[in-house]
């Protein structure tokens, strides 16, 4: 039972930045890529006797030479920050895409879950649909026949299982994805952040059942999530990443610990210079940080807790002595502004400020359900903007907390960004109460 | 439960590859599901249906009667214009669908493309297989029609589903061709209304193939649906003779188009998730 499922031997991805480029979207570019061919050609072989193109700036390793060894019957949790190379080692093992170097060795029958409902279409049935994304995941038509009362049981979907799906709500359309991926009886499992489905109830039965799955007989498991808690529950072992790269090959506990430490230390000073702007720049805005109520840097915020916004600032004037107006806003991942915090409206522009310093907005039990948020910020010299980045200097991450200090979490009875402070009362009225019609 | 365990080493591919049947076997479920599919949904929401698989042929053969056989009085061998036309948009009205159904195929599904992984090949093939539906709806009017012109078909018919194979190995072979490179120039998406328009005039639609001189028609049999068209003719009007120079040249370039096909499609295949 300790035979190998997967081993990984120098395996690399590179991307290069500009692949959409490289490869010609029309027969005219394409032409003149084939014209240019030749600079093209010597400009590469100057660049080999010169440096070795591996550190070119337009070619990102998404993988770099990664080992490791995955035994038979393993449930092993890949962690780490956007970009460290989960999704694309996991995209290289279900055959997604290419290795640029290096190999795998695979020994079983892999499955693999990036997404939930792949190949659902909208005009077939969910019967029809259960067969469909069934096969698109590997399953043969009879092994559904088999399974298809199991699973439209688990989606619980039985009375709409001949209705299209378009007529379904996205949550029961979720369900019944999840119930056939649930049912697929691989030798190895590739998971990639599908629990964060449906309601909470729905995604407690889907982790139970995942559990299931890894206890199954020597099935192997391969799990990318963010969300630590499944991690925790789920996995035996973690693989932390970084940068292309195995940071570690640990037991759950001391892995996570790793992932968390990472995330903190990449929230110290996000550097926002490099961001294209307008303005003067007669003060630039520098970093960006989170901090609790104890000055502490926080990787990310919770609902209803007090939180700080804290922006540095440079300028090349010695003493600022005009009324410098900074100005945050809060957007949803779409765009929408949600809100705007500044300094003129609450009455505090600031009048003598040194060269270099951070200006903090306090927000007193921030209203904010979790998710992902965008922020802006600016800032005025008498009214004349000096610096104004375009893009987000940040994205802000909410958890969910304890809002109203009831114990109940503010995500399972539909999403809304806000929370806002209130309290429910019944008052009694002397209106006369409905009549029943005898 | 499973006595063997596949093993599978991925690494970086090189070179051509020829399709891989075994694999291709092995999802067979997977194929079939995704033809039927395709042809459910097509038909699911429209009014007629199943009618649209015989509303382009049929229009397409009262407008040429009008044009073509009336007003230009075209030759057509000897039968009715109507029917001699129609013959050969059956065949056609196939062709030409499944090119341009095949060539959109990948990007369509690109989404599926970069979620899981099964053989690339199914999805252009699966046009050209769900085609094959309305082409045997359309065929069956076809025989329908033809007691209406006093025709009956040739001992020769038994030839039809060589023909059939012929017609569909082609579309498979351009097919392959036009699905590999749409997904990277969109100009095949924007051009292949056209080239479609063109390939029409290029083979024996409206006309008879002996309207081409006779020292060209070698060349012109180049063209795989030169030879599907006219054996149809002769197969169940019997014009002329069953062309058997003309099937045996397009087999020739069938075979050639799609062997090409399938090595091409199966060289761009590894950057169709990053380009897609």
């Amino acid at each position: 039972m300790t035979s190998t499922a997967i081993r990984a031997d120098r395996l690399s991805k590179r991307f290069r930045l500009g692949l959409k480029d490289e490869i010609s979207d029309s027969l005219v570019t394409a032409g003149l890529k084939w014209v240019k061919q030749p600079l093209r050609n010597f400009h590469y072989l100057r660049s080999l006797s010169k440096f070795s193109d591996h550190d070119s700036p337009d070619v990102l390793w998404a993988l770099r030479d990664v080992n490791f060894e995955i035994k038979r019957g393993e449930v092993v949790g890949f962690i780490g920050k956007n970009g460290a190379g989960k999704s694309t080692l996991l995209k290289i093992l279900s055959r997604i895409t290419d290795p640029t170097s290096g190999q795998v060795e695979v020994f079983g029958r892999v499955s693999s879950l990036l997404e939930v409902g792949t190949g659902f279409h909208p005009e077939l049935t969910g019967r029809e649909n259960v067969y469909l994304n069934g096969t698109i995941l590997g399953m043969k038509k009879r092994e559904i026949d088999q399974k298809f009362e199991e699973i439209i049981e688990f989606s619980g979907v039985r009375r709409f299982v001949d209705t299209p799906v378009k007529r379904y709500s996205s949550g029961m359309m979720v369900r019944l994805a999840f119930a056939v991926a649930a049912h697929l009886e691989p030798e190895i499992l590739i998971v990639d952040e599908v629990l964060a489905v449906g309601d909470a109830q729905f995604q407690q039965k889907s982790i139970g059942k995942m559990q299931d799955v890894a206890r199954g007989d020597g099935r192997t498991v391969l799990f990318v999530s963010h969300n630590m808690a499944c991690i925790e529950r789920l996995c035996q072992k973690v693989v932390v990443m970084e940068e292309g790269r195995i940071k570690m090959i640990t037991d759950t506990k001391t892995g996570i610990r790793e992932y968390l430490r990472q995330c903190s230390s990449a929230s110290i000073g996000p550097d926002i210079r490099h961001l294209p702007r307008l303005g003067d720049g007669r003060i630039q805005l520098s970093r960006f940080r989170l901090m609790d109520p104890a000055g502490d840097e926080l990787s990310s915020a919770l609902s209803g807790r007090d939180t700080t916004f804290a922006l540095h600032y440079q300028s090349t004037v010695e003493r600022i002595q005009a009324r410098i107006c900074v100005g945050l806003s809060v957007h949803a991942l779409n765009g929408d502004t949600l809100f705007t915090l500044f300094t003129y409206h609450t009455g505090r522009d600031f009048n003598d400020i040194n060269p270099t310093g951070e200006f903090h907005c306090r927000i007193r039990r921030l209203p904010l359900n979790a998710g992902r948020y965008l922020i802006y910020a600016r800032v005025e010299w008498d009214d004349q903007v000096c610096d104004f980045p375009t893009e987000p200097i940040a994205y802000l991450e909410v958890e969910a907390g304890d809002f109203y200090g009831t114990g109940k979490l503010t995500t399972d009875r539909g999403y809304s960004p806000f929370l806002v402070d209130a309290e429910w009362t019944c008052a009694h009225t002397q209106d006369n109460p409905i009549q029943s019609i005898s | 439960m499973s006595t063997t365990v596949p093993h599978v080493i991925l690494r970086p591919r090189t070179g051509w590859q020829l399709i891989d049947f075994r694999e291709l076997i092995q999802y067979r479920d997977l194929f079939y599901f995704l033809v039927w599919r395709d042809i459910k949904v097509r038909y699911a929401q429209s009014v007629l249906g199943i009618g649209w698989a015989i509303i382009q042929p049929v229009f397409s053969m009262i407008i040429f009667t009008i044009i073509f056989g009336r007003l230009a009085n075209i030759g057509s061998d000897g039968v009715p214009y109507a029917i001699f036309s129609f013959t050969a948009l059956v065949p056609w009205a196939y062709f030409s669908n499944a090119m341009t159904d095949s060539s959109s195929s990948l990007i369509t599904s690109a989404e599926m493309l970069k979620k899981i992984y099964f053989p690339r090949i199914m999805i252009p093939l699966t046009a050209i297989l769900a085609k094959l539906v309305d082409f045997t709806i359309a065929f069956i009017l076809l025989l329908l029609l033809m007691p209406f012109f006093g025709i009956t078909p040739t001992w020769q018919a038994i030839f039809i589903p060589l023909l059939i194979v012929l017609m569909t190995l082609s579309a498979a072979g351009i097919g392959m061709w036009l699905t590999a490179l749409a997904i990277q120039f969109r100009d095949v998406r924007y051009g292949l209304n056209f080239a479609v328009q063109l390939l029409m005039y290029a083979s024996p639609v409206v006309y008879s193939v002996t309207l081409i001189p006779e020292n060209l028609r070698i060349f012109y049999a180049l063209n795989p649906l030169v030879g599907v068209i006219e054996g149809f003719r002769s197969a169940l009007l019997g014009t002329n003779p069953m062309p058997w120079d003309y099937i045996g040249i397009g087999a020739v370039v069938a075979v050639l188009l799609f062997v090409s096909g399938a090595f091409y499609f199966r060289r761009m295949e590894k950057v169709f998730a990053d380009v897609a």
